[in-house]
């Protein structure tokens, strides 16, 4: 076997700036996102996803110019994820430079925007994002629900079957983000992860709570994982992702060292 | 001034292969296009594609643009990418049977269901990701380290009849062919222009490629 487990930084872009929070307050700025997408390009990240919070409609534009000037110096995949909506939007994103698109709330409010999207785009551009939070009660069998808005909004839906029929409309890659871990830095909800990435043919990225490089193996080793995302250990150069890929390769996952 | 054309035929994103293009050789004039004066002008032809390969030929045929790309396929360098390269064999399982170009007699067919590494994890379709490419020799490879990875992303490969013109496999499990080559043809399954440092050499070969082997 020769396909590595890809390792993904995410920016959280607000208004043209990368910004990380814990628990989604205590903003911090962490730079220029060109700037840092060079960077994380240098290290070797196998792809770079950017996910706009810019809160206001007019401001939307600033990630358009992020990710096309991104992409014409960075030549590996870039995804744009935050507030695409319509079809319109994911033409934008891609016109713009960007390979895939993240859909979001979108898809929970209108499943078939997805599968619209994966009509006119192809699947390999449509990723779908799920934010799921763990409902269960211990002792209970683990059961995990999409929530929106930022994990405030629970919606009553199951997260693995949500999975499935996400899939089965045109996704082509799950983005899963565990909101009981996103931004605590105690590492990914595993146990949430592979019940996903078991579920579904497509591969699964893990997202939330990475706080060291052994989580990141976890979530390959444990998770089931494809793919990691993190954002905060890689901004503040804690970690680079060079070093993030030889301690995987130290525990016997197969990664892309250039 | 060299020119390069990359096909327009409404399948998919364009810019991210122009600006690559561009990027590996500044000096070369790369437009996008979509008619066939345009094409056939070029010194060279980048044939992309992305999405379902029933839409990819019938856009194909709508616009003519079949026998340009044959034509191409006969006189100049020509470089297939992705659904581009699926799209030169002569047909494909993909929406039930799907006849392509014939450039490269052979068939296209999907992945087999429940796939297992050597460790018995199962293996997500599509094929998403850097993977390891071992090449045969050829102009199109100059400068790139033997089983550099390149991007991948693909539920469905290539199988030519001629094994010959295999010039590329990778392992997915089993080993598929992930470059053709013949004469002045040249077509890749993964994506050059999403494939960093070894991708942009292999556009920057294309770009100085006389088409000779």
């Amino acid at each position: 076997m020769s396909l590595a487990k890809r390792i993904i930084p995410c920016l959280d872009v607000d208004n043209g700036r990368v910004v990380k929070g814990v628990k989604f307050v205590d903003i911090r700025d962490a730079g220029d996102p060109v700037e840092i997408a060079r960077r994380y390009d240098r290290e070797g990240a196998d792809e770079i996803t950017f996910l706009d919070i810019t809160a206001t409609h007019h401001d939307r534009d600033t990630i358009v110019h992020v990710v096309e000037q991104v992409a014409s110096e960075v030549f590996i995949p870039l995804t744009v994820g935050g507030g695409i909506r319509t079809l319109d939007d994911i033409r934008r994103m891609l016109n713009a430079g960007a390979d895939k698109v993240g859909i979001n709330s979108a898809a929970v409010f209108n499943p078939e925007f997805v599968r619209e999207a994966a009509e006119r785009f192809g699947s390999q551009c449509i990723v779908v994002a799920i934010d799921a939070k763990k409902v269960s009660q211990a002792g209970e069998d683990n059961r995990w629900e999409i929530f929106t808005h930022g994990g405030r909004k629970a919606t009553g839906i199951d997260a693995v079957e949500w999975a499935k029929k996400m899939v089965a409309y045109g996704a082509g890659e799950i983005l899963l983000t565990s909101m009981d871990r996103d931004g605590t830095r105690e590492g990914f909800d595993l146990l949430l992860t592979r019940a996903i990435s078991e579920a579904v043919p497509v591969p699964v990225i893990a997202s939330g709570g990475v706080g060291n490089l052994d989580h990141l193996a976890d979530g390959v080793i444990e998770g089931k994982a494809d793919a990691v995302l993190a954002a905060s250990i890689f901004h503040f150069a804690e970690y680079s992702i060079q070093q993030a890929k030889e301690h995987m390769a130290a525990r016997g996952i197969e990664v892309r060292l250039t | 001034m060299s020119s390069v054309a990359v096909i327009d035929y409404g399948m998919g994103n364009l810019h991210s292969i122009a600006k690559a293009l561009q990027h590996a050789a500044p000096q070369v004039d790369v437009r996008i296009v979509s008619d066939a004066d345009a094409i056939l002008r070029a010194d060279r032809v980048v044939f992309p594609g992305v999405g379902a390969i029933r839409d990819c030929m019938q856009a194909l045929n709508r616009s003519g643009l079949s026998s340009v790309i044959k034509s191409v396929a006969e006189t100049r360098p020509l470089l297939g990418i992705c659904l581009g390269m699926q799209a030169l064999l002569t047909d494909s399982e993909e929406n039930g049977n799907t006849q392509c170009l014939n450039v490269f007699p052979g068939h296209v067919v999907h992945f087999p269901e429940s796939l297992k590494d050597k460790a018995g994890n199962s293996l997500k379709i599509p094929h998403m990701g850097w993977n390891r490419v071992h090449f045969t020799p050829h102009p199109l490879w100059q400068g790139i380290v033997q089983d550099s990875r390149f991007y991948f992303v693909h539920s469905y490969y290539a199988r030519p009849d001629d094994a010959s013109v295999i010039a590329a496999t990778a392992e997915y499990p089993d080993p598929f062919a992930c470059a053709l080559a013949r004469d002045n043809v040249f077509a890749v399954q993964f994506h050059p222009e999403k494939s960093q440092m070894a991708g942009l050499q292999l556009l920057r070969n294309f770009l100085q490629w006389n088409g000779q082997v």
